[in-house]
């Protein structure tokens, strides 16, 4: 049976390398397309010193991605970059949550960004990032241990960031409420596929590379439990929704993005940058 | 503070200046002429909303950016500019605190063009050479002009500068690295580069500034060198650029559009083709090619962040 190329994974059977390219594509698409998607709100933020904070928020999510990317393309024996830049969206695996548009309009023309919808789509994707970051610290991986314990030290300042924003917004002005309450009803939409492990999650869990969906599901509704506890709201979550961006399923959003983020690149293909 | 109690107006600005010339540094709460603070605030909202303003042109490519390191660059410089707006405005908030005036309205004076941004961030980008000719050879300008003031009198101006030109380094180093991925790159990239440079010459040359007051009707140099703000003039500065930039463009294997350029080795004086000055005083008068659409995603943004705004005071 073929071998991976690098020692990281090595001895790995081309099925556990099937299971595992899944995951890492998972996990790198999510933060990839939201750190994209936060990217189009730079110097657009409410305040100047937001404008700095989440800019650094998504440096540290493309970094994250960058890193899922280098795993996976260990595994392939295919440079990161091209794995970033290069596959079509059948071939992405993110959540339908990290690749919406954050609002009306182009960022290259005059948008209308709904900041609260980037604040409930944030706090919902850091913490579901938050639990499996937990997950695969403990996973039977050893490069994917090592690279969440990386990320798990970031994340703990995004997730608080967040959550911050939204417990102060969804108990201020009336109008703040409103908005809040829209988003949170969006945002319920979008993110029933945030815990589905794709087409491999029997195998992925069973191979102890990450923690079982329904297990993970069960920490997040309680982390985001004690998030409403602290607002007159009530905490739900989605069984379904039409599309699940684990299994390749996408929505016309995907398309558009990954034009724009691969329009340089993808132009001279030979080229280096 | 110093004690200036029981001093005649005159005795005061005769003290002001002599701790001036003693190379002591001027703080927030001392006394100081009101021509040093409004030439201060002058200057540093300008500075301040210039850094605001010009990470727009910077993060049309953020998405765009081609590779993970390259989005991870410019996102970083991105954030380091707003990070300099926001150091920046803070100290302009503290010297506009005595005449009442706040961040509302710095924001106030941009949406409604009193307040002027720097003149290459009116410019449109049209690729990624662009995103590399900014970091290498605008931020290149911008050491120039900063490190000119960082022995500035006015204490926390010349702090806010330390910091800034520290950054801006690493700004250069990742503009250059751009440059130079294009430089050794194939022929699409090459050209991409060249025509970058054709249509940035001019503005790189307006940046330092006219040579004095005559050529545009107004300037602030003189003001700023009375007052120990900078050193040197904008003529010397656009000098120091020529000299520094000039032979790394043409090592490159690059041209400059503009074939009077010479050095004169008796002078020691570039000799070079004045740039349309009636067009930099159009440019930084709002009229420039993309002035309007840059200030109108600023307002649209402001507004469209007000309930924000108006929640967090709730």
């Amino acid at each position: 049976m073929e071998k991976t190329e690098s020692g990281k994974f090595e001895g790995l059977t081309e099925t556990d390398q099937a299971y595992l390219a899944d995951l890492l594509k998972q996990l790198a698409d999510d933060d990839y397309l939201l750190s994209f998607r936060s990217s189009e709100w730079l110097g657009l933020a409410p305040h100047i010193e937001e404008d700095v904070a989440s800019a650094s928020i998504s440096q540290d999510m493309m970094g994250h991605a960058a890193m899922y990317y280098g795993l996976l393309g260990d595994i392939y024996g295919r440079d990161a970059d091209d794995l970033a830049h290069f596959r079509g969206p059948a071939d992405r695996r993110n959540s339908i949550l990290t690749e919406k548009r954050n609002g009306e309009g182009e960022y290259l023309d005059v948008p209308k960004y709904d900041w609260a919808y980037h604040v409930v789509r944030n706090l919902y994707y850091n913490m579901h990032k938050k639990v499996k970051l937990v997950a695969l610290k403990q996973s039977s991986s050893t490069p994917l241990r090592d690279v969440a314990a990386k990320a798990a030290m970031e994340l703990y300042y995004h997730e608080l960031h967040w959550r911050t924003w939204f417990i102060q917004l969804m108990n201020s002005s009336d109008d703040a409420k409103a908005r809040m309450a829209a988003a949170l009803e969006k945002v319920n939409g979008e993110c029933a596929d945030l815990f589905h492990l794709g087409k491999y999650s029997e195998d992925i869990t069973r191979k102890g590379y990450i923690a079982p969906a329904s297990e993970m599901k069960d920490s997040f509704r309680k982390e985001m439990e004690k998030v409403f506890d602290q607002t007159d709201s009530v905490f739900s979550f989605p069984d379904d929704q039409k599309e699940n961006g684990r299994l390749g399923r996408h929505t016309e959003d995907l398309e558009h993005a990954l034009e724009l983020m691969s329009e340089v690149y993808g132009s001279v293909p030979y080229a280096k940058w | 503070m110093k004690a200036v109690t029981g001093m005649t107006e005159s005795e005061k600005y005769e003290s002001f200046m002599k701790r001036i010339e003693d190379g002591d540094k001027i703080e927030m709460d001392d006394w100081m002429p009101d021509e040093y603070r409004t030439v201060l605030i002058k200057l540093i909202s300008m500075h301040g909303i210039s850094e605001i303003m010009g990470a727009l042109p910077e993060k049309e490519w953020v998405p765009k950016a081609p590779g993970l390191g390259r989005k991870l660059g410019i996102m970083a410089k991105v954030q380091d500019e707003m990070g300099h707006g926001q150091l920046l405005l803070r100290v302009t908030e503290d010297l506009m605190k005595p005449l009442g005036r706040n961040r509302a309205d710095i924001m106030d004076d941009l949406f409604e063009e009193r307040l002027k941004f720097h003149n290459v961030f009116h410019m449109r980008t049209h690729t990624w050479a662009d995103a590399g000719l900014i970091g290498w050879l605008v931020d290149g300008a911008a050491i120039i002009t900063q490190t000119n003031m960082l022995g500035a009198s006015y204490g926390p101006y010349a702090r806010a500068l330390k910091r800034i030109c520290a950054e801006e380094v690493f700004h250069a180093q990742h503009g250059e690295s751009i440059i130079m991925a294009l430089a050794e790159g194939c022929t699409e990239q090459r050209e991409m580069l060249q025509d970058a440079i054709d249509r940035w010459w001019p503005s790189l040359l307006m940046f330092f500034g006219p040579e004095s007051k005559d050529t545009t009707g107004s300037s602030k140099q003189d003001a700023t060198i009375k007052y120990q703000i900078r050193t040197k003039t904008n003529e010397e500065l656009r000098q120091s650029f020529l000299s520094k930039y000039v032979p790394r463009i043409h090592s490159l294997g690059l041209t400059i559009p503009d074939d009077t350029l010479r050095f004169d080795q008796e002078t020691k004086i570039w000799e070079y083709r004045q740039p349309d000055w009636k067009k930099f005083k159009q440019i930084i008068g709002n009229e420039g090619p993309k002035s309007q659409d840059r200030l109108n995603l600023r307002r649209a943004a402001y507004k469209n962040n007000a309930w924000v705004r108006e929640a967090l005071e709730a």
